[in-house]
């Protein structure tokens, strides 16, 4: 029995001071300054109708222009520079049409190297736009023309793959038609998406970070926090709570690395208090194509009053499912049918450590907004999230009463564990066994020897699978939160075989040294993964920190399994939980070489990322 | 490494010294860095004595809350050595490597992301005004470091000045080198100068930070003329508010071989003890306020003594801290 986290709840945030408030808040005008694009002459744009304040330009066609160049922005009362794509921010949204050949020439007019990178797409790898791997990047003063066809249907996005650019503005909205029409059916289509924004220069960031892991975390637990606990729970129950944690030297509350310290959370890019509006009439069902284009924020989407019927994921159309709210990470897509009766609803989205939230209004007419619901309190990571199956996972090891993360608990003798085998001399022969039929009791996870030295804080031997949990600070909130064993993609996988071989990586970093990497080899140091063109494989990735890492493979399809391999959804970019273990099939059909790497910006450039080879 | 923070009731800052035999001993068994490069060979890793060794203990409360042997607990979590059967992080390759081979780009190309960049900090700990029972003092105690993520060169500077005169400051340049998660050697050079005969030493030690986030230095000197020193320091952070950091800190001095130009007597020579209160207007920024006791021991207090030194002093500080 997992005791409901919420009930041992973190420390009460600190009240924002008068100049945090505004942060989080931002102006209500942020965004480009007015005519600071003047001096350049952008191709005509059109507008969508039925959008409102701050939504980004449409271009449709095959053929485009974008110019990404620097232009002055101001978000919260500071100016700075920012880079753009045609002068604004989010960049224009493109709309494709499936079966079309696309032509999207883009001219570099910054300082340094640029690229564009088309997120989920399905084509030749030297258009993928990743510098280094696809192609050289874009050079000042260069235009490069990218040209593929488009086979593939639904939202996308795209963004730059240079620098911090994903950072500093560079991202917009990718919908494309599907060629036989739109099966989806809907009265008014919206692109709502999220970003994130900083004031500081984000390669600052990552230096003051490499100093001090925790720098931005202004949730730490304190002694106060400690003498409530002691005052709720007994003496006892506060020191084996944070026993493990001290021991370990982690944080109970690294949820995200960076927070409203720092970034200023962007709905269609505008802030909080600009209040993007999206316009409907009444009795319209609306799409709402939810794009998570941060660069390193967890959005946790809900609209109160209204449900979401979960339509579409990363582009691939899934059974429809309805929930209350949803999480998604940088490079996710969700596409949700709404019927709003009223005239005013808030899109609220928090971010995962609860420090501020992106916030939007869908209205019948401008001007209107709902009340803006109060942010969840934070919560500290739980046994599950620290030791995967060891910890949370307890129930499918027939302990009575099960485990808890405060009250004093007998000493678990090594018999109790029935089937699990605590015989580490069997690592070798432990094969990946996907027949354990509705077992969350976990797999012995095969650790890199690479994994144990200074560039691994821990290890997670038992890693959970269970697909069905929503994650830190929203399991048990009293409101239905998707899950990824919720996703059913229609029409079942692209190929009916099985996996031909298994490929097994572990997601690891030091908070302390501020590294992640794959099997504790950031890029620098790792070789490449090497596909066979034409082989199904099965991909595990096992995640040995405390962080949930939004994984993207370029150009090609992860096929999502559950626990007992069957399949489950098509993704492009997969959460991975703390101390959990995905599994997906890959078919290897597109020669060349590509990016793979956790899609929060700070970690990829960290060093967890690897080069797929196709050959 | 900077500062964790992060607060825990107990505070046992007499427990310091207990635990730099603690922190040798956990860095003794928290495995020597297991093969980081590409080298595709055989790998001979040490036989894995001390990981898996108490897999589950974690849940019993048999371990003690406090227990400095914390990293035991563990073994399977955190630090370790490979076992023999773990998996070759390269198997995958199939040959290839990057920027080399079917459809790379040329190595002139290539991706370099931030692991493979340097960075670098200066942390200025302690600018403080010294009021003690023997005068006031101005003291500073700093750390720059300029590097990749294992391997840096590290500056390490602490003094103090009085009367309008540097009384003894002490210089070190290192380099440090990542061994286990959160441990690192240092080997380099210590200048020691101020009033009285300067000294060159030869500097070895490890800086890290043990179970319960103790933060803890300790480096071992040979100097000249058969001269030899150990240095030990440990600082504890304990958040009272998210702003608000209380930090008790610890420092030994030891000499083996008496220094009588110094009034530096062999054996235990001198220790302090310090509490400061700090606030951070902004993570980089804090002024504190302090109390620090100062002692000398054994011969060196003899030697002092003799001179009409005190041997003990409480003293207040006032300073800064602060980093980029």
């Amino acid at each position: 029995m997992r005791i409901n986290s919420a009930l041992l709840s973190g420390p009460a945030l600190a009240l924002p001071s008068n100049s945090r408030r505004r942060f989080v808040q931002g102006l209500a005008a942020g965004g480009v300054l007015a005519g600071a694009g003047a001096s350049f002459a952008y191709p005509a744009r059109s507008r969508d109708g039925g959008t409102a304040t701050g939504s980004a330009p449409v271009l449709r066609g095959s053929e485009f222009d974008l110019v990404i160049a620097a232009l002055p922005v101001n978000f919260t009362g500071k100016p700075r520079m920012a880079t753009t794509v045609n002068g604004s921010i989010p960049a224009p949204t493109l709309r494709w049409r499936e079966g079309d050949t696309v032509t999207i020439r883009v001219t570099n007019r910054l300082r340094e190297h640029t690229s564009l990178h088309w997120h989920g797409i399905i084509l030749p790898f030297e258009m993928d736009g990743v510098p280094g791997i696809s192609f050289p990047g874009i050079a000042p003063g260069e235009t490069f023309t990218y040209r593929f066809k488009v086979t593939q249907s639904g939202t996308y996005w795209y963004h730059s793959h240079s620098g911090m650019q994903e950072q500093t503005g560079v991202y917009g909205a990718l919908v494309i038609e599907p060629a036989a029409g739109e099966t989806i059916r809907a009265d008014r289509d919206l692109v709502v998406q999220l970003s994130d924004w900083t004031d500081d220069d984000p390669m600052r960031v990552l230096s003051k970070l490499k100093t001090q892991g925790d720098v931005y975390n202004f949730n730490q637990p304190t002694v106060f926090d400690f003498f409530r606990d002691v005052s709720r729970d007994g003496l006892q129950s506060a020191l084996e709570r944070r026993k493990m944690w001290n021991e370990m030297r982690m944080s109970p509350t690294d949820l995200a690395d960076l927070s409203s310290y720092v970034l200023t959370y962007l709905m269609n890019g505008t802030t909080p208090a600009g209040n993007w509006t999206g316009l409907f009439r009444p009795g319209e069902r609306v799409r709402l194509r939810f794009i998570n284009g941060a660069a390193n924020t967890f959005y946790d989407v809900r609209i109160p009053g209204l449900e979401l019927t979960v339509v579409q994921v990363d582009g691939v159309n899934v059974d429809p499912v309805t929930v209350d709210e949803f999480r998604f990470g940088p490079g996710e897509t969700y596409d949700v049918l709404v019927n709003p009766k009223n005239d005013a609803y808030t899109i609220f989205a928090q971010a995962m450590e609860r420090t501020g939230y992106a916030r939007g209004t869908l209205a019948t007419r401008e001007g209107l907004s709902a009340p803006v619901p109060a942010l969840d309190p934070p919560q500290w990571l739980d046994m599950a999230d620290m030791m995967g199956a060891m910890g949370g996972g307890m129930e499918a090891m027939n302990h009575n009463g099960g485990h808890s993360t405060s009250s004093g608990s007998a000493p678990m003798s090594p018999g109790a564990h029935g089937g699990m085998s605590m015989d580490h001399s069997q690592h070798g022969s432990m094969r990946m066994n996907h027949d354990m039929a509705g077992s969350d009791a976990g797999t012995m996870a095969r650790h890199a020897r690479t994994e144990y030295g200074p560039s691994t804080d821990m290890r997670v031997d038992m890693p959970r699978t269970n697909l069905d949990d929503p994650g830190i600070g929203l399991r048990d909130n009293g409101r239905r939160v998707l899950t990824l064993a919720d996703l059913h993609t229609i029409g079942g996988p692209i190929d009916p075989r099985g996996p031909e071989r298994e490929v097994e990586l572990h997601l690891t970093g030091n908070m302390e040294r501020y590294t992640w990497s794959f099997d504790g080899l950031e890029f620098g140091r790792s070789t490449p993964v090497h596909f066979r063109y034409g082989e199904r494989l099965r991909v595990i990735l096992s995640n040995d920190t405390m962080m949930t890492h939004p994984m993207h493979l370029h150009g090609l399809w992860s096929e999502l399994e559950s626990a007992d391999g069957r399949f489950q959804a098509r993704r492009h970019t997969i959460p991975v939980q703390p101390a959990q273990r995905i599994s997906f099939l890959v078919t290897a059909d597109a020669l060349g070489r590509w990016a793979w790497h956790c899609h929060l910006m700070l970690h990829m450039d960290a060093g967890m990322f690897r080069e797929v080879v196709v050959a | 490494m900077k500062h964790k923070r992060t607060g825990l009731a107990a505070v046992a800052v007499a427990a310091a010294l207990g635990l730099s035999a603690a922190a040798t001993q956990a860095y003794a068994q928290s495995g020597h860095s297991a093969e980081q490069g590409q080298d595709h060979g055989t790998n001979a890793p040490k036989a894995g004595a001390v990981q898996h060794a108490g897999g589950m203990n974690h849940h019993t409360e048999a371990a003690s809350a406090a227990s400095p042997m914390g990293e035991m607990d563990h073994g399977s979590m955190q630090g370790g050595s490979a076992p023999p059967d773990a998996r070759d992080p390269h198997e995958y390759s199939g040959g290839y490597a990057r920027n080399a081979g079917k459809y790379a780009l040329p190595p002139s190309q290539r991706l370099r992301m931030s692991d493979e960049h340097s960075f670098g900090s200066l942390l200025v700990n302690r600018l403080e005004r010294v009021d003690g029972n023997g005068g006031n003092a101005t003291a500073y105690e700093a750390q720059a470091w300029f590097g990749r993520t294992y391997d840096r060169l590290v500056i390490k500077a602490e003094g103090e000045r009085a009367r309008g005169e540097l009384e003894h400051a002490r210089t070190e340049l290192l380099w440090s080198h990542a061994i286990a998660n959160y441990w690192n050697t240092q080997l380099g050079l210590r200048y020691d100068s101020g009033m009285g005969p300067n000294r060159e030493w030869l500097a070895i030690g490890v800086q890290g930070l043990a179970p319960y986030w103790f933060e803890v230095d300790a480096t071992a000197y040979i100097g000249s003329n058969g001269r030899t020193a150990l240095n030990f320091e440990a600082e504890y952070e304990l958040l009272l508010t998210q702003r608000l950091i209380l930090q008790p800190r610890i420092e030994v001095d030891l000499y083996g071989k008496r220094d009588e130009a110094l009034d530096i007597g062999r054996g235990v020579s001198e220790g302090s003890l310090g509490l400061r209160l700090r606030y951070e207007i902004t993570r980089q920024f804090a002024p504190y306020v302090g109390i620090e006791w100062a002692t000398k021991f054994g011969q060196t207090a003899d030697l002092a003594r003799a001179t009409d030194e005190r041997t003990h002093d409480m003293r207040l500080v006032a300073g800064l801290q602060f980093w980029f």
